[in-house]
């Protein structure tokens, strides 16, 4: 249990393999809980709205919160035109918090904590603001590549940075999530390891650190959570509207 | 050299790259308190970018230890 720090991130398939051509598409326990997240997701949800009121219960009172706190950071941070990606956003940045809390349960596995997770969506992310802001802008969407008030001697320097700043978007933006989430679990794990490795007289300071950790990393796990959407609304709020 | 010799002092050395991190960790929550003491009223509205530059910050620590893992155990 306590030997190796990784062995917590490993997929291994649950069920009957299914082979395609030369890839592998066996249920994993890494789809489980992707599974697992949109459940909890969906299910909160539908009971929560079960009965709605004027004045709210409790779970109507949380989902209406994640609702205008999504709703709020759409607004302030991307305008009036993002309003019609409120649904992506929204259902964006309930994923990646449900799976980083999921996570956070022992026993359990943290989706977000593999890059090609993190990847696959930053990636589409990155291809939808790419096509909707040339859908938007057509050609003149390039310009998003010259800041004005550039002297004209600059400008073949300045534009190869925009350009690789663009194109690392999608590795910065699933690296940053994926890095904090396996990062966090590792150290929690290492102290769990201290626990073992130290008993029952030494054990209690690492014991201590371990719970002090838990907490940050649920602090962390909503935090990853909001940046990934909030980054997400920046990138949209460039591709809608134009400095120019 | 050995390889494996040379690997462990390269993960160890792309650590350092957190230093960088807490030094933005730190001067992003002592400028936070600094401004929220002089204008507290101000201080609740600025809370997001407080959130926004810090995980900003932290991933750049990361990234470090990220390059640290990669030369641990994928090369």
């Amino acid at each position: 249990m306590a030997a190796n720090p990784m062995s917590q991130f490993e997929v291994y398939s649950i069920g009957p393999k299914i082979q395609i051509g030369s890839f592998d598409l066996s249920f994993t326990n890494s789809s489980l809980f992707m599974v697992l997240t949109v459940t909890v997701i969906s299910l909160f949800f539908i009971v929560a709205t079960q009965k709605k009121s004027l004045v709210p219960n409790k779970m109507q009172l949380i989902a209406e919160m994640a609702f205008e706190f999504v709703s709020k950071m759409i607004s302030e941070t991307a305008g009036k035109d993002a309003r019609p990606y409120f649904p992506f956003i929204l259902s964006l940045f309930l994923f990646v918090l449900v799976a980083n809390l999921l996570g956070m349960l022992p026993y359990s596995f943290t989706v977000t904590s593999h890059i090609i997770v993190t990847f696959a969506l930053a990636f589409f992310i990155f291809i939808g603001v790419t096509a909707v802001g040339f859908a938007k802008h057509g050609i003149s969407y390039l310009k998003l590549f010259v800041p004005s008030g550039v002297p004209i001697f600059l400008l073949p320097l300045i534009i190869v940075i925009e350009v690789i700043s663009y194109l690392s978007r999608p590795v910065s933006l699933s690296v940053r999530l994926f890095a904090n989430m396996m990062a966090g679990h590792t150290m929690l794990k290492v102290f769990g390891g201290f626990v073992v490795s130290l008993g029952i007289l030494g054990g209690w300071l690492p014991l201590g650190f371990a719970v002090a950790l838990t907490g940050l990393e649920l602090l962390v796990a909503f935090i990853q959570a909001y940046v990934f959407a909030i980054l997400t609304c920046i990138y949209l709020n460039d591709a809608l509207n134009l400095h120019h | 050299m050995e390889v494996e010799a040379a690997k462990m002092i390269g993960a160890g050395i792309a650590c350092i790259a957190l230093a960088g991190a807490g030094l933005g960790i730190g001067n992003i929550f002592g400028s936070y308190l600094s401004a929220a003491m002089r204008n507290p009223s101000a201080a609740q509205k600025q809370f997001p970018n407080l959130l926004l530059g810090f995980a900003l910050a932290e991933a750049t620590g990361l990234f470090g230890l990220v390059v640290a893992l990669i030369i641990l155990f994928a090369f």
